[in-house]
């Protein structure tokens, strides 16, 4: 009996595998597994528009409920998977149904990193990572209130400046002796440092969370230097680890989450696996091992892994890339900076800039663009095919404004 | 059909294979440039989220969004693939003594 397709995981990632698997015009049977209730939704504006819109805030979806019914793409909502047969080629789901499969992608995501402390599950204390999760932080972060936040990295400073918009007094506490330490070059963490600043965030660097207690309306933070801030809210945002238990169960290889190989295949030939949940090998850093968690890659892994379960046979190549906004600031990163050994700035206008990364052989490896808006839009997505194309450019060239950045895609 | 031609913007305020933003009357548009020095004109927001496409990159006929790389050709305003499946707008374009003119209806 032919079983299908079944994706576990209807994020970003899961939901643009199964619409793929219809553009590519597979007609057999398409499962989508999801523990939410709502329909696959973007997780980005979580952190942003639905912390500050006047509005009610609204998910904004993959795709309308009418878009998976027209395809034949049966959603199960508010259901998980809990153990994989990989002999039987079959999956057995919490409503006690076995589903068989011909091929499994495992889209399940990330989660929060826990805080190891009893009190960090108390009611003053959230993590991000749903939409229920914003809609409840939401609902606390109004004017007036005391936010501390934990964690000065992407998701705790976009939060920062959502609570700070919201008109709430903000404290940021960082372990690190600065903000945005992974994958960010200090001089911009320097400047979002000072932006957040000028909007009155108290930043805590170099300190960390010796203990929590429960006070009297809110939630004591002591700080190992003995400090103690006394918040409405802690929002503990201190990263991500990959949500591979299922995988791990099934025997399944696993390094930095679910190990897929260049197809985003598993250990084994009919599970693959994409999105924030897997580690895959990158070509154009020698095949370094890398996980990443943004939504670029979840849509490139998601359309990606239904080709590949399809047949395609293509390898995994595109360029990592993201993008955070704090304030009017966008920071926009392509490749890994920390494939890099010198930079290059490039200023743009009105103080908008670019850190190309180059290793030690001239090749760009990465490019970081800091600007309002999209300033540094175009050029970012320039230096991305050139970085694609393991280019050399004219460190100069790079440098001079007036040379065309798509010059160079020529040479 | 409306003869209503709104002047947009000089010629070379365009660079070849490049867009710039055009405001007009409480809308937003996106005029572009093509390599062979074709003017087109569309709606200026990417029909997924609304981002200006005036800030994406122009490479060949296509506009792509700089947020979620939705590709558009700017000529006929077809969408290229998700993230975006719903057409741009496009509006009729002429040149003249220099300047880029817009139809818009």
């Amino acid at each position: 009996m032919p079983g299908g397709m079944a994706i576990v995981g209807a994020g970003q990632c899961g939901a643009r595998a199964a619409l793929t698997l219809r553009e590519h015009g597979y007609d057999g049977s398409v499962t989508l597994i999801g523990d939410e209730l709502h329909l696959p939704y973007e997780r980005p504006p979580l952190s942003k528009d639905v912390m500050v819109s006047e509005a009610e805030p609204v998910p904004r979806f993959v795709a309308d409920r009418q878009v998976f019914a027209d395809r034949s793409i049966q959603y199960l909502t508010g259901t998980r998977a809990i153990a994989i047969d990989p002999a039987a080629r079959s999956i057995r789901l919490t409503d006690d149904r076995t589903l068989p499969y011909d091929k499994l992608l495992l889209a399940t995501g990330a989660a929060p990193r826990r805080l190891p402390l009893p009190a960090a599950d108390g009611s003053r204390c959230a993590y991000l990572r749903t939409y229920d999760d914003a809609l409840r932080i939401r609902g606390a972060i109004g004017a007036g209130a005391h936010v501390a936040i934990l964690g000065g990295g992407f998701i705790g400073l976009e939060l920062a400046a959502s609570v700070r918009k919201r008109g709430a007094r903000v404290t940021v506490i960082e372990t690190l002796p600065r903000i945005l330490t992974r994958g960010v070059p200090e001089e911009i963490a320097r400047i979002i440092d000072a932006r957040h600043r000028s909007e009155g965030v108290d930043l805590a660097c170099g300190k960390a969370v010796a203990a929590l207690r429960d006070a009297a309306g809110g939630v004591e933070v002591v700080l190992t230097d003995g400090s103690v801030i006394i918040a409405d809210l802690l929002l503990i945002s201190i990263g991500a680890v990959p949500v591979a238990g299922l995988a791990e169960e099934a025997g399944l290889a696993i390094e930095n989450g679910i190990a897929v190989d260049a197809h985003l295949r598993t250990s084994d030939p009919d599970i693959y696996a994409a999105g924030d949940c897997c580690s895959f090998p990158l070509a154009i850093y020698g095949g370094r091992r890398v996980r990443l968690e943004c939504w670029r890659n979840a849509q490139d892994q998601g359309t990606l892994a239904a080709r590949n379960m399809l047949g395609a046979g293509e390898s995994a190549s595109s360029v990592p890339w993201l993008w955070t906004d704090q304030y009017e600031l966008r920071l926009q990163i392509a490749g890994l900076p920390d494939e890099g050994k010198r930079l290059v700035r490039r200023d743009l206008q009105d103080g908008a800039f670019i850190l190309f990364h180059l290793a030690d052989d001239g090749r760009l490896v990465a490019a970081s663009g800091l600007g309002t808006g999209n300033a540094v839009a175009k050029d970012v997505r320039v230096a991305e095919m050139l970085i694609a194309r393991r280019a050399k450019p004219d460190p100069a060239a790079l440098a001079r404004p007036e040379t065309k950045l798509k010059s160079l895609l020529a040479a | 059909m409306s003869s209503n031609w709104i002047e947009a913007c000089a010629a070379d305020a365009i660079e070849q294979e490049d867009v710039i933003r055009f405001d007009h009357g409480g809308r937003t548009f996106a005029i572009y440039r093509s390599a062979e020095d074709d003017y087109f004109a569309t709606d200026g927001l990417c029909t997924h989220e609304q981002v200006h496409l005036a800030d994406g990159l122009v490479m060949d006929d296509i506009i792509e969004c700089p947020m979620h790389n939705g590709r558009f050709n700017y000529r006929t305003g077809e969408a290229k693939g998700a993230p975006v499946c719903v057409n741009l707008q496009t509006y009729p374009v002429k040149v003249e003594a220099g300047k880029v003119l817009v139809q818009l209806d």
